[in-house]
């Protein structure tokens, strides 16, 4: 996109494909996004029948303001997953691809569109920094699948997950182990936990151990050294490990009810946790849901997309396409992740697409720009990412000297009794009992205000000025005595401080009047 | 028992009345006690203050008396009144500054009355005239300072004049200046007494006064207001020793150490010393390392934000200086009651130095009739924040800066804040991405769990309350969403 473009161009047209993958449900914008992208100044074309799926009419995008017509002629086209072949070629000279690409695994699909003049942008590909958490649609549907993870497998178990005392007798509670805490695993935990399951967990990365417990789960730590991951993704696990998480898995399959496994190493085939011994240990009617199936399964004898049931009764689920089987929710969630990409890129609010590859989200996500292959991008560091947060010493805070020492302060406490005693000594009777009348005021003074209720400090400052108005003595000691100038300042001193005193306390009473307490 | 020896009982039960009163105030429950036990005291103080005075003044005088006393409540009930709430600083400093200029008239009558006839005068024994000089001066000193203090914290409260720091080139020489030429005049004054002295240190004390508080900027003003009540305690009791009267004394030391203690709450809020806030604001020695943590902000809406509040636990909403600034407090407790009322639980964090004055943002939500209860201080609900659903600043900013823990290079480093980034979602009312008081960046708008809504928060508060009435009452549902 260059900077010599005319000064008012007309807006670009966003395409809103449908999905022609069997079994995809969600699409990539619904009615309530396909809002927020007309306000960035787009016009929003939808594929008739994309929603339908997701349970959006078109008549519902054209509520919401598109038209619904041909998308893939779109200057941008948005899409949940990678497009067939015959799709790219759908797509006109200049036009943006974005979507679910997979740019680590479909090598063939960027060659492709890198033959042609057009962009593509990867949601897969957004780094994981904070900044770009909005857009990053792998965790928003890791999130859903985790949940309906947990939900298939309450569907296949024959049992409760929460434990009851009926009069029928008692009902244990179901157990599920949850192999990999990521985006996914914990949206399991949460949900099993919420079912009333036992839920115990295991990762590599012993920092999410925390995270693990706020959602109700016990954290099964392996204990051996692990590397610590640098850009927010598992990293593949050392020998040791391996062998002492092998151990611990066998030990839970035997015990457990259900496992649901969601280890993922980016661009390399999924790690294999349980095997058939493990899950021929398990109880009849177990259940265990693999949700790396896609990318061959964490557990041996899986098959991506469908349910097996093995030779002792056990279920494993292989389904591939959890996120789509909550389709509303995961297009609106994979729209609004889209829409605030979107956001980045359109700088100007002005439908104009711009990509700024000084912005290292957007040097992420291209990966074809008007033909050339940029993927992939350079690493990106995550430093705030809150995997490295527990190994980083606390970070030090200023803090001053507490205090005096105690010899310094004994010392102190003397110089000032003697100073007292001296001063006391020295004067004449008069000054010598004002002093002493004084000194005792100011330390009953510290020692009643010291206990002071926060929220009265207004009052309390309100009420000591109008007590501060005794002040007013003084002047009438002195009006009346002398000559005129005396009586007249007097009688201003007298009108001032009145203002004080009355002034003071009517607006400490009328500010108390207002504190009132809760139910 | 004479009418001298019934006042000098009165003097002391007076006194007592008022260690009742200020003991009284340290609770609500017997706040309103304590009031009342304040004007006990008062009322007798004067009464037998006049009746011992009035035996030996003309009838003219005491009518005097009267007649003023009359118009000056007149005036402090019409004020008391009318006041708005969100103008309590402004009040109350200008109430200091008329015990201050108070102080300086008894001071200078004093004068008048003893230093004025030389050696002729009756009134002082000529062992203790010597004193007396110097009581008279520094009477006048305290005074004067504590009203030309009170009135540049009036006008800059009242944006009558830019809250800004003053800076003057060697503004902490001039103040030092200023106090040793107050100790050279009042030895001076001692040895020999003249008109043209008491003008001079008058002047000084004046000036003094305004260079003190014009050179600290709005931000501190908790701790100047608080301060300059603690001098106009001392003024007070400066008074009492000059005039030998023990009422005086008790009274001007017991404002004048409590103010002193409430400024020194404020300071400890602040990490900083009583000397560094006296010789001015922020932003002198560090306004660097800025950059490095910025990043991007995220904008919100009302709309979302009032689905966020809907679907939340717990709230808390932690107001500051903007909220006064907007006359936001009606709004805000509408929320506050709706959102309890949707069964949400909804608290309110107050950092010390939050609003202009101590205990400031207390009396505007106690305006508003939210039950103080649920106003908590910031060590009471600091641990909370991580149980917190969404956190709703309201004109804070240097308050809950993350700076301030994490950043030891930062200008407010040390600061104890209110750490709202730990709760699930936080979101910033602001007008505009600028800086707070302090002038320092606050990290916690680029957090990835905070989103701002920029705008008036008078108005912000009134479409989240609008976006609020649209919302289906569905507790049910909140529920499932809350434990999942």
């Amino acid at each position: 996109m260059s900077a010599h473009e005319p000064a008012n161009p007309p807006p670009q047209r966003l395409g809103v494909a449908a999905e022609s993958a069997t079994g995809e449900t969600r699409v990539a914008a619904t009615p309530a996004t396909v809002r927020q992208l007309l306000a960035l100044g787009y016009e929003v074309v939808v594929e008739s029948g994309a929603g339908s799926a997701s349970g959006f009419t078109d008549d519902a995008y054209r509520d919401a303001g598109a038209q619904i017509g041909e998308a893939w002629h779109a200057d941008v086209v948005l899409k949940v997953n990678a497009p067939s072949d015959e799709e790219v070629a759908r797509l006109r000279d200049g036009a943006t691809l974005v979507g679910l690409l997979g740019p680590n695994q479909n090598k063939d699909l960027l060659d492709l569109l890198a033959q042609r003049p057009v962009t593509a942008l990867a949601l897969d590909a957004v780094p994981r920094i904070s900044r770009a958490q909005s857009m990053d649609v792998l965790s928003s549907m890791a999130n859903i699948a985790g949940y309906r993870a947990v939900i298939e497998a309450a569907h296949v178990f024959g049992r409760f997950f929460t434990g009851q005392v009926t009069a029928a007798g008692k009902v244990p509670p179901a157990k599920v182990l949850v192999a990999g805490a990521g985006v996914a695993g914990l949206a399991a935990i949460g949900a099993a936990s919420s079912l009333g399951a036992v839920v115990r967990a295991t990762d590599p990365r012993p920092e999410v151990a925390d995270q693990v417990r706020s959602l109700g789960g016990e954290f099964l730590s392996v204990d051996v050294e692990q590397e610590r991951s640098t850009d927010g993704y598992a990293k593949a696990t050392s020998e040791d490990y391996d062998r002492a998480a092998a151990a611990l898995y066998s030990a839970q399959a035997a015990d457990v009810d259900i496992i649901i496994t969601t280890a993922l190493i980016p661009g390399r085939p999924a790690p294999r946790l349980i095997t058939a011994e493990d899950v021929a240990s398990m109880r009849p009617g177990s259940v265990v849901v693999d949700m790396a199936a896609a990318q061959g399964g964490n557990v041996e004898g899986t098959v991506a997309g469908r349910v097996v049931v093995t030779d002792n009764g056990v279920t494993l689920i292989g389904y591939t396409d959890l996120a789509s089987r909550l389709p509303a929710q995961a297009s609106q969630l994979f729209g609004t992740n889209l829409v605030n990409l979107l956001k980045l890129v359109t700088p100007g609010k002005d439908g104009r697409l711009v990509l700024d590859f000084e912005d290292v989200v957007q040097r992420s996500v291209t990966v074809v720009r008007e033909g050339e292959l940029t993927w992939p991008p350079p690493p990106v560091q995550v430093s705030a990412a809150p995997a490295a947060a527990p190994a980083a010493p606390a970070a030090p805070v200023a803090t001053k000297p507490s205090g005096l020492s105690g010899r310094v302060r004994l010392g102190l406490v003397g110089l000032g009794m003697l100073a007292m005693f001296l001063l006391v000594a020295f004067a004449p009777a008069q000054l010598a009992e004002n002093f002493t009348v004084f000194t005792l005021a100011v330390v009953i003074g510290y020692y009643v205000i010291g206990k002071v209720h926060h929220a009265l400090h207004t009052p309390l400052m309100s009420v000591t000025n109008a007590i501060s108005g005794i002040v007013v003595i003084g002047a009438l000691l002195q009006i009346g005595h002398e000559n005129a100038v005396v009586t007249a300042l007097s009688a201003v001193a007298i009108l001032l401080t009145s203002v004080n005193i009355f002034g003071g306390f009517a607006v400490t009473r009328r500010m108390l009047g207002m504190f009132s307490k809760g139910r | 028992m004479t009418y001298t020896t019934a006042a000098h009982a009165a003097d002391l039960v007076a006194a007592l009345l008022f260690i009742l009163s200020l003991a009284g105030l340290s609770q609500h429950r017997t706040s309103r006690a304590g009031v009342a036990y304040g004007i006990a005291g008062m009322a007798l103080a004067l009464v037998a203050t006049v009746v011992v005075a009035a035996q030996d003044i003309s009838a003219g005088a005491v009518s005097l008396i009267v007649v003023t006393m009359a118009a000056g409540g007149a005036i402090g009930l019409w004020r008391a009144r009318r006041v708005e709430m969100t103008q309590m600083p402004e009040l109350i400093a200008v109430l200091h500054s008329f015990v201050g200029l108070a102080a300086v008239l008894v001071g200078w009558n004093s004068y008048l009355e003893v230093e004025r006839h030389g050696a002729a005068q009756t009134l002082i024994g000529s062992d203790l005239l010597r004193i007396h000089h110097a009581e008279v001066f520094i009477g006048i000193f305290i005074g004067a300072v504590t009203f030309t203090g009170s009135i540049v914290a009036y006008l800059k409260l009242s944006a009558r004049i830019k809250s800004s720091p003053l800076m003057l080139p060697g503004k902490n020489g001039l103040n030092v200046a200023a106090l040793v030429a107050f100790v050279a005049l009042t030895v001076w004054f001692t040895v020999s007494p003249s008109l043209g002295l008491m003008i001079a240190v008058t002047v000084l004390a004046l000036l003094l006064g305004w260079h003190l508080v014009a050179s600290i900027g709005g931000g501190d003003m908790p701790v100047v207001v608080s301060m300059l009540n603690s001098y106009s305690g001392w003024a007070a009791a400066a008074a009492g020793f000059l005039l030998n009267n023990n009422l005086l004394i008790v009274t001007g030391a017991l404002v004048g150490s409590s103010g002193a203690y409430l400024s020194y709450i404020m300071c400890k809020a602040m990490n900083r010393s009583f000397i560094s806030v006296i010789a001015g604001g922020f932003g002198i020695e560090a306004p660097a390392a800025q950059d490095g943590e910025q990043g991007e902000h995220r904008e919100s809406s009302a709309q979302e934000t009032a689905q966020m509040l809907a679907e939340a636990a717990s709230v808390v909403i932690t107001p500051g200086y903007g909220m006064a600034v907007a006359q936001a407090q009606h709004p805000v407790a509408e929320l506050t009651r709706v959102l309890r009322e949707r069964g949400v639980e909804v608290r309110f964090g107050v950092h010390p130095v939050a609003g202009r004055l101590p205990g400031h943002m207390n009396v505007l939500l106690a305006e508003a009739r939210v039950p103080y209860d649920i106003v908590l201080e910031m060590d009471e609900i600091n641990d909370d924040f991580t149980d917190t659903s969404v956190v709703l600043v309201i004109g804070a900013n240097d308050t809950v800066n993350p700076a301030a823990t994490e950043d030891p290079t930062s200008p407010i480093a040390g600061m104890p804040v209110l750490r709202v980034w730990e709760a699930g979602h936080v979101v910033v009312f602001k007008r505009s991405m600028a800086s707070g008081y302090a002038g320092v960046q606050n990290p916690l708008f680029f957090r990835e769990n905070s989103s701002m809504l920029f705008g008036d928060a008078k108005q912000s508060v009134e479409a989240i309350l609008q976006a609020l009435g649209t919302l289906d009452p569905s507790p049910a549902d909140r529920r499932t969403k809350a434990a999942a």
